[in-house]
């Protein structure tokens, strides 16, 4: 096993299970934590990304298979999605060579990641953590695979107020990110719109109430 | 040679200072302090500033050895921040701009800090950790902007330990937030506090609550003293924080971190900073409270980097905002 990224609260392997290529993705301690905090917090957060990963393929929404969890170890061992590129990688370069044009180029990019989220708040998963680093693009970037991957934070919940909040930080990591990417959101709430009838309309308007709370805060000091 | 001056009262610190070409000359401050158990309220923190400014203002001239002709641009705070306090501190800076016939800038807070942070530690382009009784921001610069990719989505950490310190009736003097970091000092026993992240941002409002509720329960049945609880509450907030600038330092690939406003002081939460740096291959940059700490100083800093980019604010635009994002300011002076 070879380590290739130090995320923010884990490491990433790679290597092969029983012949599959396979990352092992270890959830290491974290000492500027107090221990029982982070003993709870790395406990807390194996069980849930699990979790999500079954319950995601469960709904049919592309996630990389789990082949065996160590808890002592607080170890995932999953597929390796070879021959993918992270989204975050594909916009940026699309709009380094693209320019202007770049937009209307990303737009059924951004239709389809609108549509995954549309169907996993449909189903009660929520994501805690939507970034476009984290969100994988499998074979052609035209083809739109998407694997979202990195459950961390994630849980299950039907409360429209939470599904705003996941919506919130997806918005935020994507315009601090890509700046002038804000059509391509407007595109991916479109979708999301369709991918999740039933709740959309309660959702956005709680996104809308959770926007507020952040951009028009008064701050002082 | 440019020669800027800073006048800042956003909160409750009135602080004018004076910087020239990356030099401190002056910065004194004076604080507005109210009895334990009170916050500060606008109106009051406003008369604070109009009682003060003349003297403060009078001192930041001695002590840089300078007269008013040897200005070239008076910066003020612009926002964000108390309304009250923001236009008493404003009406300062016009009055002297026209007296002395100087050209003004209106800056945002935020920028000031970090602009300050910059020059003092000489951190090159780090993500930005900006902790304060009102703003709890993780920043990166992008393409002329100071970019938030995280934030509080309801209450600021400071604010959250500044109402946990008017449970415990602690002092105001020097700041609640320094009195629970010397109680914290001494806590020992941790009690698990609701951990709340989502992606790069953070709610403390729940843990706040939590807290209020149990701690006069707590304590009076002898399970946790306020040390304990102090030390529990900033352990939780502050892992919270790392958490969070780490997870945008690996989202952004950068490997350098600047602690900034005023929150950014204490010890305790630079320390877990440091540990979290070194195990990345990072480097931290931290200032003290002469710099962390609203001063006026920052106000010129910025200022200062503005003005030498061709810009100065028409008068009739000199007006003040409680609502100014970070990310509203185009950065005209880095590449």
């Amino acid at each position: 096993m070879k380590l290739i990224k130090q995320g923010a609260e884990a490491k990433i392997y790679r290597g092969d299970f029983y012949g599959r290529p396979c990352i092992l993705k270890e959830r290491f301690s974290k000492s500027y934590r107090q221990p029982a905090l982070d003993r709870s917090l790395t406990a807390q957060r194996i069980k849930a990304e699990v979790r999500a990963l079954f319950r995601c393929r469960l709904h049919g929404i592309s996630v990389p298979t789990v082949y065996f969890v160590d808890i002592d170890s607080s170890c995932i061992y999953m597929e390796d999605i070879t021959d993918s590129c992270t989204v975050r990688e594909y916009i940026v370069q699309t709009q380094k060579e693209n320019g202007d044009s770049a937009i209307s180029q990303l737009k059924p990019l951004a239709a389809k990641i609108g549509g995954i989220v549309g169907k996993m708040h449909g189903n009660n998963i929520l994501h805690g953590d939507l970034t476009t680093s984290n969100m994988l693009l499998r074979g052609s970037p035209l083809d739109l695979n998407i694997v979202m991957i990195d459950f961390g934070l994630s849980y299950f919940d039907s409360l429209a107020e939470n599904k705003g909040v996941d919506l919130y930080v997806l918005e935020r990591a994507l315009l601090s990110t890509h700046p002038n990417t804000e059509e391509l959101f407007t595109t991916l709430l479109e979708a999301y719109k369709q991918a999740n009838k039933k709740g959309a309309a309660e959702v956005i308007s709680k996104l809308d109430e959770v926007r507020m709370r952040g951009r028009k805060r008064t701050m002082v000091g | 040679m440019v020669i800027a001056i800073g006048f800042e009262g956003s909160a409750n610190k009135l602080g004018i200072g004076i910087m020239k070409d990356g030099v401190v000359l002056a910065n004194p401050r004076h604080t507005y302090i109210t009895p334990p158990g009170q916050g500060f309220l606008p109106r009051d923190t406003a008369k604070h500033h109009q009682a003060h400014a003349l003297d403060v203002l009078q001192k930041a001239l001695d002590e840089a050895k300078i007269k008013p002709e040897d200005i070239d641009v008076i910066c003020y705070t612009k926002g964000p921040g108390m309304g009250a306090p923001l236009v008493s501190t404003a009406i300062v800076a016009r009055t002297v701009a026209q007296l002395w016939q100087k050209p003004i800038i209106g800056v945002n807070h935020c920028i000031g800090h970090i602009e300050m942070g910059r020059l003092i530690t000489g951190a090159d382009n780090p993500t930005v950790l900006y902790v304060s009784g009102g703003n709890t921001q993780v920043i990166a610069y992008l393409e002329h902007r100071y970019r938030i990719f995280g934030e509080t989505i309801d209450i600021a950490v400071g604010n959250c330990l500044d109402r946990f310190a008017r449970v415990l009736k602690l002092s105001n003097d020097p700041s609640p937030g320094y009195n629970i970091e010397q109680l914290a000092k001494k806590g020992k026993k941790f009690l698990e506090l609701p951990y709340t992240v989502k992606g790069m941002d953070v709610s403390f409002s729940g843990l706040l609550s939590y807290i209020e509720e149990k701690a006069p329960g707590l304590i009076e049945s002898g399970e946790y003293t306020p040390e304990d609880l102090c030390f529990s509450l900033q352990e939780t907030v502050f892992a919270m924080l790392i958490e969070i600038t780490e997870r945008a330092m690996a989202h952004c690939g950068s490997d350098e971190v600047l602690i900034v406003g005023g929150v950014g002081c204490n010890q305790r939460l630079q320390e877990m900073m440091g540990i979290m740096t070194e195990e990345r291959g990072a480097k931290l940059y931290a200032t003290d409270d002469r710099f962390c700490i609203d001063n006026g100083a920052m106000i010129a800093q910025a200022g200062w980097e503005m003005f030498r980019t061709g810009q100065t604010t028409p008068l009739q635009e000199t007006t003040c905002t409680q609502r100014f994002r970070t990310d509203e300011v185009e950065v005209t002076w880095r590449s």
